[in-house]
């Protein structure tokens, strides 16, 4: 069956079965591989988009639950949350692997976006659903730290 | 903007000189084809790379491209053999580029090794003479040229930054690059390498990692290649070790849109179809009866009862130093037992591999570790030749030994999916559920540690009875591994103990389980380091004295773990910083792959539960070439071994694996990190691995610091107070 999927302001027509997790329809057939797979069962956040705002994990979400929401992918990250965030990671140098570091930046730009300025009971909360075997952890919660100042002085010299 | 990008590289022909750099740009919904590995693209047309050596090319828009033999998997060997190149080219950092380089064991073995592979934490440290003569080389063939054309003595050029002068005369490398890959290339002793104290890049704090786009997806792993007419395949495995296909019935899965075919494998049955959504509910509509007739069908309980029973018992002896049997039976002595789980590696990318297979010629794609042993086994299997089997390597999203198969499992299960696809590409996928069931393992072990001690509380005498499955028999590292009986990898870590004992037995017994087992981050140092460490501290406590002075004591004789230990307990405060209440602090040192690691763990305790709060951390693993890279692998191997400490368990009832995903396999997240500082031991020594020495001492440290909060002596993983 047919189903229109908005995703980083573009609309998709892609025909595929309505119960098809929308990590897959993206990967597989919107040719978009930033998101990754790692689970399969929301247990891991590889997986993490934003839908309408929120950090989602797309290998549980059906294509046809996903038809007419806003769809962010680590590829249309444009927040300023986000920008702050890839910049950090890069400074930081976060990623080891970088396999997971899709969606742990997915989830930190719903953080950020929500919550300018997060403890770190605030960031553990947020960031316990994304697992890193490589043990980035420390360095995710500094770069959310850099990246949530960098975003709070720009908007203060703004 | 899609993200459907694929980097690959054609062979590099040394005898035109020439490379061909072929990758494709980023582009509204391409998928790139097989075609484009068999010609340049446009702009690598414009820009021809021009070969200074296996290692190094530079083009005439400037870029140094250096050829990394090793798998980079996370661990910074892009970076760090980038590096090396570029200190002794004297390039520009931000000139340099890397690309995995391709599966030709003549020109890319690991010299540690003599076949090409990554592992055992040797990349720098096989790599750390032979990058810089790369780079020394090079440079020596833009010096050639330089003078040449400005017709002036070699001796008088300098360069600096990518930049080659002398007097008023100045080029880039790429101004220089056509003229000077002419030249003859020295012979890499004919070049002096620098002395360390004139390092620009090696040891550079600020030295930013080269950017491998994994901030923002553009990174491309296995997962992400695309082919055209590709199809992704998964298999069914037998649910048991060992168990075989008895009988399948595949018409309901074939009925299912878009599952293209489904056929039988040697060790299940694979389904291919249009994408791997299709595949698993394809995979879903099987029947299948397994032959479980030589399948291991012992719950892990079972297996490890046996080995407690078997650690009673004599075993081969793997060292012998003194009469160890005469000491224990007089005076005073202290004896313990340990329990080791099977342990998944369960890295974020599950086991993935794309083929493409005609006739007896195969084309790879995949986070390549094992690379000269996987590529002669595609070729056995194919009955072809070494040559006929090419491989491209890709990121790989984690591996801590997983990737590097003794037995190429993953590999050769994509080949035999390949072949059966009629020459169309297959991206072979393991679900989690696969990666965490289908093995390999690191090996369940039991260990009984017996001391006896002198009326100051000082060993005269350690035994050590270990029980378990050997990684290295039956395997091609056997030869490199196995001494009479004796596997390293079973035993390392508890042979060659650091601390003086006059008498010393070491012995193992190698068991038969049919669960496949594999090395896993740190291999055998991820359990006899634990044993090691948590029973020393017994000993002082036995001896009423503080731990670290104990070890001190035990370690005159070994200049380099006094000096990492000092470091740590200095850094740390032992001794002087006061804890909140209801606090503990251990510690643990352990040398593996050539470096020395202590830590110093902090934890706070509430009734059975208790968390890891700090980790204090000091490395000696010689020459630091990236300092920052350095203590990521050091945080990266705590949180590893953390993880095992606290979660980690593969468990078996009646054969069957327990575990199927990481809501039952539970790993280290966020909220269980703690605070950790790693110090690295200034040293002017070659360097060392670093991948897999932060591993080790995280345990016991945390086992020795919940004994000092609570007085329980843990001696199972993973940790459970009571």
């Amino acid at each position: 069956m047919a189903y229109t999927l908005l995703i980083n302001g573009e609309s998709h027509e892609l025909d595929v079965d309505g119960d098809m997790p929308l990590l897959w329809a993206v990967r597989d057939h919107l040719n978009y591989t930033g998101s990754k797979f790692g689970c399969g069962m929301a247990q891991c956040g590889a997986c993490t988009m934003q839908i309408d705002g929120q950090a989602t994990r797309t290998c549980v979400l059906t294509v046809a639950a996903a038809e007419g929401r806003n769809i962010t992918t680590i590829e249309g990250l444009q927040s300023p949350q986000g920008q702050a965030l890839q910049k950090a990671w890069v400074e930081l140098q976060v990623p080891q692997c970088g396999y997971c570091q899709s969606g742990q930046i997915m989830s930190a730009t719903a953080l950020l976006e929500q919550n300018p300025s997060p403890s770190d009971a605030d960031i553990d909360t947020a960031m316990s659903g994304n697992i890193c075997r490589c043990g980035t952890y420390s360095r995710i919660k500094q770069g959310i730290k850099l990246a949530a100042n960098a975003v709070r002085d720009n908007e203060g010299a703004a | 903007m899609k993200a459907s990008r694929f980097q690959s590289q054609d062979h590099i022909d040394t005898g035109r000189r020439q490379f061909l750099k072929l990758s494709a740009a980023t582009g509204a919904g391409l998928t790139l084809g097989l075609n484009l590995t068999t010609r340049a693209s446009a702009q690598a047309a414009d820009s021809p790379a021009l070969q200074f050596n296996a290692f190094v090319n530079i083009s005439p828009d400037n870029t140094v491209n250096v050829y990394i033999k090793h798998l980079e998997m996370g661990q910074g060997v892009y970076t760090g053999l980038a590096t090396c190149v570029a200190e002794e080219l004297d390039a520009a950092w931000s000139q340099v580029k890397c690309e995995h380089a391709p599966v030709d064991t003549e020109k890319y073995a690991n010299l540690f090794m003599g076949q090409q592979a990554t592992g055992g934490s040797t990349a720098i440290a096989n790599s750390f003479t032979q990058m810089r003569q790369a780079g020394a080389t090079a440079r020596a063939m833009l010096v050639a040229a330089a003078a040449q054309r400005w017709g002036v003595p070699a001796s008088e050029i300098s360069v600096s930054e990518g930049q080659v002068s002398h007097g008023s005369h100045q080029a880039s490398f790429g101004e220089l690059a056509v003229e000077a890959a002419a030249q003859n290339a020295p012979a890499p002793e004919a070049v002096s390498l620098k002395d360390p104290a004139d390092f620009t890049l090696i040891g550079r704090e600020d030295l930013v990692r080269k950017d491998e786009g994994k901030q923002n997806g553009t990174a491309v792993y296995t997962q992400d290649v695309q082919l055209p007419g590709m199809l992704t395949a998964v298999v069914a495995h037998s649910p048991r070790f060992g168990g075989r296909v008895k009988s399948f019935d595949a018409s309901k899965a074939l009925q299912r849109n878009g599952v293209e075919q489904v056929f039988e494998i040697e060790n299940g049955v694979a389904v291919l179809a249009k994408d791997y959504w299709t595949a698993i509910k394809g995979r879903e509509l099987l029947e299948i009866e397994w032959d479980d007739s030589a399948a291991e069908t012992r719950s892990s309980g079972t297996i490890l009862s046996q080995y407690r029973e078997l650690v009673d018992e004599p075993g081969i002896v793997a060292e012998r130093e003194g009469d160890v049997a005469s000491q224990l039976n007089q005076g005073d002595s202290v004896e313990a037992v340990f329990e080791f789980p099977y342990l998944a590696h369960a890295q974020m990318e599950p086991m993935n591999c794309v083929a493409k297979v005609d006739g007896q010629r195969a084309e790879l794609w995949y986070g390549c570790q094992g690379a000269t042993s996987d590529q002669m086994a595609i070729a056995q299997l194919l009955g072809g030749k070494i040559e006929d089997v090419k491989i491209h390597t890709v990121f790989a999203g984690g591996g801590f030994g997983r990737r590097a198969n003794p037995f190429s499992d993953y590999v050769l299960e994509a080949v035999r999916v390949a072949r059966g696809a009629q020459g169309k590409p297959v991206k072979l996928v393991w679900s989690r559920e696969d990666d965490m069931q289908a093995g390999f393992y690191r090996p369940a072990f039991v260990h009984k540690l017996s001391a006896a001690v002198d009326d100051q509380g000082m060993p005269t005498a350690f035994q050590a009875r270990l029980a378990g499955q050997s990684i290295m028999m039956g395997t091609n590292m056997e030869s490199m591994s196995v001494v009479d009986g004796v596997d390293n990898a079973s035993v390392e870590g508890l042979v060659h103990l650091p601390y003086q004992v006059p008498n010393r037995q070491v012995e193992v017994h190698n068991t038969q389980a049919g669960v496949p087992v594999q090395w896993w981050r740190s291999v055998g140092n991820t359990h006899t380091a634990f044993s090691k460490e948590v029973f020393i501290d017994s000993l002082a406590r036995k001896a009423g004295q503080d731990p670290v002075e104990y070890r001190l004591s035990l370690l005159k004789h070994n200049p380099r773990e006094t000096a990492v230990l000092k470091l740590a307990a200095e850094k740390a405060e032992w001794g002087s910083r006061k804890l909140p209440e209801g606090w503990g602090r251990g510690v643990a040192v352990h040398t593996s792959f050539g470096s020395t690691v202590a830590e110093i763990v902090d934890v706070s305790v509430q009734g059975t539960e208790f968390k890891v709060e700090r980790v204090v951390a000091a490395v000696d693993c010689g020459i630091a070439v990236n300092p920052n890279i350095i203590r990521a692998q050091i945080e990266g191997g705590i949180a590893y071994g953390l993880s095992a400490a606290l979660a980690d368990e593969v468990t078996l009832t009646d054969g069957n694996v327990d575990q199927t995903n990481f809501h039952n396999y539970r790993v280290l997240r966020m909220n269980d990190m703690p605070e950790v500082e790693v110090h690295i031991l200034p040293s002017g020594n070659a360097p060392s691995g670093v991948g897999e020495p932060g591993t080790p001492p995280v345990a016991p440290a945390v086992a020795n610091a919940l004994a000092a909060a609570t007085g329980q002596t843990l001696t199972r993983l993973p940790l459970r107070l009571t």
